[in-house]
């Protein structure tokens, strides 16, 4: 290897995200291995998400905008040089002098310094209080300004402009807008569209005043106060932000005599070369057949074309992006692509307005009706994935136009999703990634029979992700065109789901795996989805001990050692605390086990405490001292109900109405430890104020003056669902019979792993059915759904102090099989007294 | 019978457990000659394998599920789930990940391993 030295110098200038692209471009291709790759950067912090620039304000913080890892420069041994400016390039001694008065010579040099905002030459435009939103500096700026503010004006209603306007809001600010042009966002919408745009944001309260020129900027001592416009109308405000467009950053290249463009842009080719083949410039400040790109696609499109042409490979070349996008605005959904002016000539428009929807939908088609050329969609953009394939394709839409234009045109249901099963090869599907519909066919005809397998061997869909639907539909319609029936199994083991399984499993009274494989299988021995589903059926059927001889085999990990797997291979124990209802003796007990296993506690979302850092041979010890003091399993471990949360309730509370701290720990005695097809959580409220979030647990219970609302099939977690009303007013006993039929119903008929609230929103007929099943009885279940949880309540017995009890059980806690030792490798330090492992770059 | 592609050591079948020490279709962890090792039974058929897993840098391979896909019989890791064949240690999901696999036989009930 060549020392570091001897490296020619590779220069960036510029560490926007463009700049970034293209020095991971250079990673990705070996090209730092071969130059020595500085990155000059004047902002104080390496590149950021400036997309996502409005989120600054309220949400994320500058590192959760950050798009690199702190480390991730010293790891690929890139040097950033931040918060220091190139103030000149010497083309004849290939040199940049630097604001910190340093020289830096350079092999090859890239310009990636993008835009800048342009203000108008306004007077009053300067002064305290105005600002232009460029840079988490200048969001910095107008927060601390906007503290003394009551409203706040962009002028400019272009993309940047309405995402300005969202930051003022966000800073609490009443916001207007103020546009030169008749509509907003003038370079992406019709005139249509723009205006739809503007009544949907003027409805969140943003003034969007049009066809305003503004003439000057009054103001006091402390900043602003009103616009005054050409028309003579005016405009109060207390700060002003300029996004009236960008301007390339084009001072460097212009003193050194590289070319650029009339207006600007330093003008490049198709590898991104500029005049000096020394010298490439991608990004916002390059000009390309006349055109300067201001989105970051085209910009990662030029870092991916200049560091191919450096590492001397043939492709990719830029060759253009249009400016095509979906966004939203102000939580306004806006989409234009192609021609979306009908700029072509003989250009045709196909028109649909919905005022009562608020929906704006025009499509722009070829002269002779048989391509679409370009759209605009504002309101609701569902279709805007569709249709842009429809026209990167070029597939003949003749007799079809009207259709596009209309909203329930495009068929968006059934198993051709996003409608790709009539386009060609050569249609992109993944425009992250690059990945055509000819390459996904190819992976599903080479075996990928599943999205998973199709993204694995594509990458399709691994980028936003905002493909995997068409991906899903694709693959339905190339199953079926490749004759295989679409396949619903469960795995390679099973046709049959999960509901199937189910059926088979009580109707044949199979008790084992062997049994149910021969007769239910499709050959082979199973795999580790369809061994725990069978274990789980088992489970909520018979409700034998799930570490019987014949059951073992078939638990995931948390099952076969009644613990939670961590990431180092130790568990978790949670024991069961009914309703967060503890005594100060139950506390000590807890308090006790974890000092002598040196177990890091934490407090649980679901009103108990977990106990990490157990090795596999500590539990069956550390149970016994749990279970002599009278815990139980809380089985949180297993796809189980798990915990009933609750508030104190009328005992104590000055507001409850009903005691749901005695009712929570009757439910969580009765139904503790149940298995079903995912875990399960419960609720118990005092009154409506909630207390006890009933309302996003699988089964809620809100207490009223006369009795007790059921709620069933919320959630929290990765999507969060609003839990629905099935029944108010109940007494106990009726509340507990219809929780029965509930958890008994969804127990016997969800798929795997399908929480409550998908169940229902796959349910045929929704929650009326539901509660027709589960209150009228409508399909004459109710006895039987009853007598299985019953059945399910008689036979339960605590885990632990079975296995407790049983030596065969116990052997299966042994570290090794034939030694005495304990695994050496988990590796712990110590952090706010208590013990967590190292992560991977702490340890040596 | 497994190729043994692990590093010499002593090189002589060394007794681990009785056979019914480790449950029908599943594992166990041994530790032999200072090496953690993988062992699984699937009916009369014993296995053996590195017990620490690649994708978490934990020992925890004895602890997955035991079964086969399109007929290779393989082991799940329990933390995220690849699959690694038990006749040749290979992932079944990443083609650069390898794990070893010792020579195994069972003797009147024993298992041994050649380590």
């Amino acid at each position: 290897m060549k020392a570091a030295a001897s490296r020619p110098n590779l220069v960036v200038v510029g560490s926007g995200m463009v700049g970034q692209a293209f020095v991971e471009e250079c990673v990705e291709n070996g090209l730092s291995a071969v130059y020595r790759i500085i990155v000059v950067g004047e902002e104080p912090r390496a590149a950021y998400d400036r997309v996502h620039l409005s989120e600054y304000i309220g949400e994320r913080s500058a590192e959760e905008l950050a798009i690199v890892a702190p480390d991730w420069y010293a790891q690929h041994d890139i040097e950033l040089r931040t918060d220091v400016r190139v103030d000149a390039i010497d083309r004849s001694l290939a040199k940049l002098t630097l604001s910190d008065e340093t020289c830096l010579e350079y092999a090859r040099l890239i310009l990636a310094t993008g835009s800048y905002p342009f203000v108008p030459p306004i007077d009053g435009k300067d002064g305290p209080g105005r600002f232009v939103y460029r840079t988490l500096e200048d969001l910095d700026a107008m927060r601390a300004f906007a503290g003394s503010c009551e409203r706040g004006v962009v002028i400019g209603g272009g993309l940047l402009g309405l995402e300005a306007a969202n930051a003022l809001r966000n800073l609490g600010l009443k916001a207007d807008v103020v546009e030169f042009a008749p509509h907003l966002m003038a370079t992406q919408l019709d005139p249509g569209g723009g205006q739809m745009l503007g009544e949907l944001i003027a409805e969140l309260g943003v003034g969007i005043y049009t066809s305003k020129a503004t003439e000057r900027i009054e103001s006091d001592d402390d900043g602003p106060t009103r616009l005054v416009f050409a028309d003579g109308e005016s405009l109060a405000t207390d700060m002003v932000v300029f996004s009236a467009g960008i301007r390339p950053r084009d001072e460097l290249a212009r003193d050194c005599g590289l070319e650029l463009g009339e207006r600007g842009g330093i003008v490049i080719d198709d590898a991104c070369m500029t005049n000096d083949p020394l010298i490439y410039a991608i990004g916002e400040v390059a000009l390309w057949q006349g055109r300067i790109f201001g989105l970051v696609g085209p910009g990662y499109a030029m870092a991916a074309a200049a560091a191919a042409h450096l590492a001397a490979e043939p492709e990719p070349r830029f060759a253009g992006a249009d400016m095509s996008t979906e966004l939203k605005l102000l939580g306004v959904d806006v989409a234009s692509f192609g021609d979306a002016h009908a700029r072509t000539e003989g250009a045709r428009i196909l028109c649909y307005r919905d005022e009562v929807a608020r929906v704006y939908r025009r499509v722009v088609v070829s002269g002779d009706g048989s391509r679409l050329i370009g759209g605009t969609l504002v309101g609701d953009t569902h279709d805007y994935r569709p249709l842009l394939m429809k026209m990167r394709s070029q597939i003949d839409i003749t007799n079809a136009s009207a259709a596009l234009a209309l909203p329930a045109g495009l068929d968006r249901a059934g198993t051709d999703e996003g409608g790709v099963g009539d386009l060609p090869a050569t249609a992109q599907v993944c425009s992250c990634n690059n990945v055509d519909k000819a390459a996904l066919v190819a992976a599903i005809d080479g075996g990928a029979h599943d999205v998973a397998s199709i993204k694995s061997a594509t990458r399709a869909g691994t980028g936003c992700g905002g493909c995997a639907p068409m991906i899903g539909g694709l693959l339905s319609a190339r199953l079926q065109e490749l004759g295989h029936e679409v396949d619903q199994g469960l795995c390679e083991h099973f046709e049959l789901n999960r509901q199937q399984l189910e059926d088979a499993i009580r109707a044949g009274e199979i008790r084992d795996f062997p049994t149910l494989l021969e007769r239910c299988g499709r050959g082979g021995s199973g795999c580790e989805i369809c061994k725990p589903v069978a274990a789980s059926i088992f489970a909520s059927t018979w409700n034998d001990h799930v570490l019987d001889p014949a059951l073992v085999g078939l638990q995931d990990t948390n099952d076969r050692f009644l613990a939670n797997l961590q990431k180092d291979g130790t568990y978790s124990v949670i024991p069961r605390v009914p309703a967060g209802e503890i005594t100060p003796q139950q506390l000590m007990t807890i308090a006790r086990v974890a000092e002598e296993y040196d177990l890091y506690t934490k407090i649980t979302g679901g009103q108990r405490i977990d106990m990490f850092g157990a090795r596999v041979d500590q539990l069956p010890d550390i149970w016994r001292a749990l279970t002599d003091a009278g815990f139980e399993s809380g089985h949180a471990y297993g796809k189980a109900v798990r915990t009933v949360k609750s508030c104190v309730g009328s005992t104590w509370c000055r507001f409850g109405v009903q005691d749901s701290v005695g009712l929570a720990v009757r439910i969580e005695e009765r139904y503790k430890g149940i298995r079903a097809p995912h875990k399960l959580k419960l609720a118990v409220s005092g009154c409506t104020r909630e207390c006890a979030e009933a309302q996003g647990k699988d089964v809620g219970i809100i207490a009223t003056e006369n009795g007790y609302n059921l709620y069933v099939c919320g959630n929290g977690g990765m999507r969060p669902r609003h839990a629905d009303l099935l029944a108010v007013d109940l007494d106990e006993a009726t509340l507990i019979r219809y929780v029965d039929r509930f958890l008994a119903f969804y127990i016997r008929t969800a798929d795997r792993l399908q929480r409550t609230s998908v169940w229902l929103e796959n349910l045929e007929g929704g929650l009326d059915y539901l509660r027709k099943v589960v209150v009228d009885d409508y399909l004459g279940i109710a006895d039987e759904l009853e007598a299985h949880l019953q059945s399910l309540v008689g036979s339960y017995r605590c885990e632990w102090k079975q296995t407790l009890e049983d030596p065969d059980k116990l052997a299966l806690f042994r570290t090794f099989v034939n030694d005495d030792a304990t695994d050496p490798a988990p590796l712990y330090v110590r952090e706010r007294g208590q013990r967590r492992p190292l992560f991977e770059a702490e340890k040596v | 019978m497994s190729i043994n592609n692990g590093t010499a050591r002593c090189e002589q079948w060394q007794y681990v457990c009785a056979i019914q020490a480790i449950p029908e279709s599943a594992g166990v962890a041994a530790l032999v000659a200072g090496t953690q090792l993988a062992i699984f039974r699937v009916g009369e058929r014993v296995y053996a394998l590195d017990n620490y897993d690649p994708f978490s840098g934990a020992n925890v391979i004895s602890r997955g599920i035991v079964g086969d896909r399109a007929g290779t019989p393989k082991v799940a890791s329990p933390v995220y789930k690849q699959s690694f064949s038990l006749e040749n240690g290979a992932c079944l999901d990443d083609e650069a990940v390898q794990l070893r696999v010792w020579a195994v036989r069972t003797v009147n009930g024993a298992v041994e391993v050649f380590a």
